[in-house]
């Protein structure tokens, strides 16, 4: 009994292994013209080290912005 | 947060390809590659310029028209990136870009004519921030790092600007006032100008005195 239930289960692993290699997948891009095709990205503040604080990322780059700004950063 | 852009201060720049070199360093860019560089006008003669030049990420950018398989997007940023799993090297954004800075490997799966790579300000592309993989097909995510790009930090003169585009006016402006002279931008007029309006003439460099 627990021979033909062994059986069993290899025969439709087999089987669900066959199936996937039917599995046909999309191998071309369908072209939208005049609008992006490609993987969405990601906000800047998503991930670490903002983890989605987008009020914090602003700051940063305020903070780095102005850092370019000799004039503030001499005290004129 | 206004769009992102780089502004390039012709009275400042003295050729050091500092820029060029940080770019190369933090994104580890194969040789024959420049996302960045820096351009002399009028070489050896009294009054030249150097600017430093790469991709200007621009408000009405001529690559994302011209490409054939759409693979340009532009950031909530206003940063010009493209996807290079899409790119098939075809080079028309070469061809359309007024900056000359599309750039195409000599390696790869597609031969002499790779993806095509460019200036990214230091945004990465269509991966997870901070991934190996957008490392390697983008170079490094300074901006998801709350920085900003590594040509214009590294810069020893601040001749090359680079962030928020009202930040970066305010700053030109003072600066202009400052010194009462070299009002004019190169490159923005033909970057940064409204859509359907024709772009300025370029301010000419001054000619040499005889």
């Amino acid at each position: 009994m627990i021979r033909r239930a062994g059986a069993v289960g290899i025969v439709l692993a087999c089987a669900a292994l066959a199936l996937a290699g039917c599995g046909e997948r999309p191998q071309v891009v369908t072209y939208k013209q005049g609008s992006y095709q490609g993987k969405p990205d990601q906000p800047p503040y998503t991930g670490a080290p903002f983890d989605g604080n987008q009020k914090e990322w602003d700051n940063a780059l305020r903070q780095r912005n102005q850092a370019q700004n000799e004039y503030k950063r001499i005290g004129s | 947060m206004a769009r992102m852009k780089f502004l390039c201060d012709a009275e400042r720049c003295i050729e050091c390809n500092g820029c060029v070199t940080a770019c190369k360093q933090e994104h580890d860019i194969p040789w024959g590659v420049n996302r960045r560089r820096v351009v002399t006008i009028n070489d050896g003669v009294p009054g030249e310029r150097s600017i430093s030049v790469a991709c200007m990420h621009c408000s009405d950018a001529p690559c994302m028209a011209v490409c054939p398989v759409d693979c340009f997007y532009r950031s909530e940023e206003g940063v010009v990136l493209h996807d290079k799993d899409l790119c098939i090297g075809c080079g028309y954004c070469f061809y359309a870009c007024p900056f000359g800075a599309p750039q195409f490997p000599q390696a790869g799966a597609f031969g002499v004519r790779g993806k095509m790579d460019k200036c990214t300000f230091c945004a990465g592309g269509p991966e997870a921030n901070h991934s190996e993989e957008e490392y390697r097909k983008y170079g490094r995510n300074r901006l998801a790092e709350g920085k900003l790009p590594a040509c214009a930090e590294m810069c020893s003169t601040k001749a090359l600007l680079g962030g928020d585009g009202d930040v970066l006016a305010d700053i030109y402006r003072t600066r202009v006032t400052a010194r009462g002279k070299g009002g004019d931008v190169w490159g923005w007029a033909t970057a940064y100008g409204q859509p359907g309006q024709a772009p300025q003439q370029q301010p000419q460099p001054a000619k040499a005195k005889s």
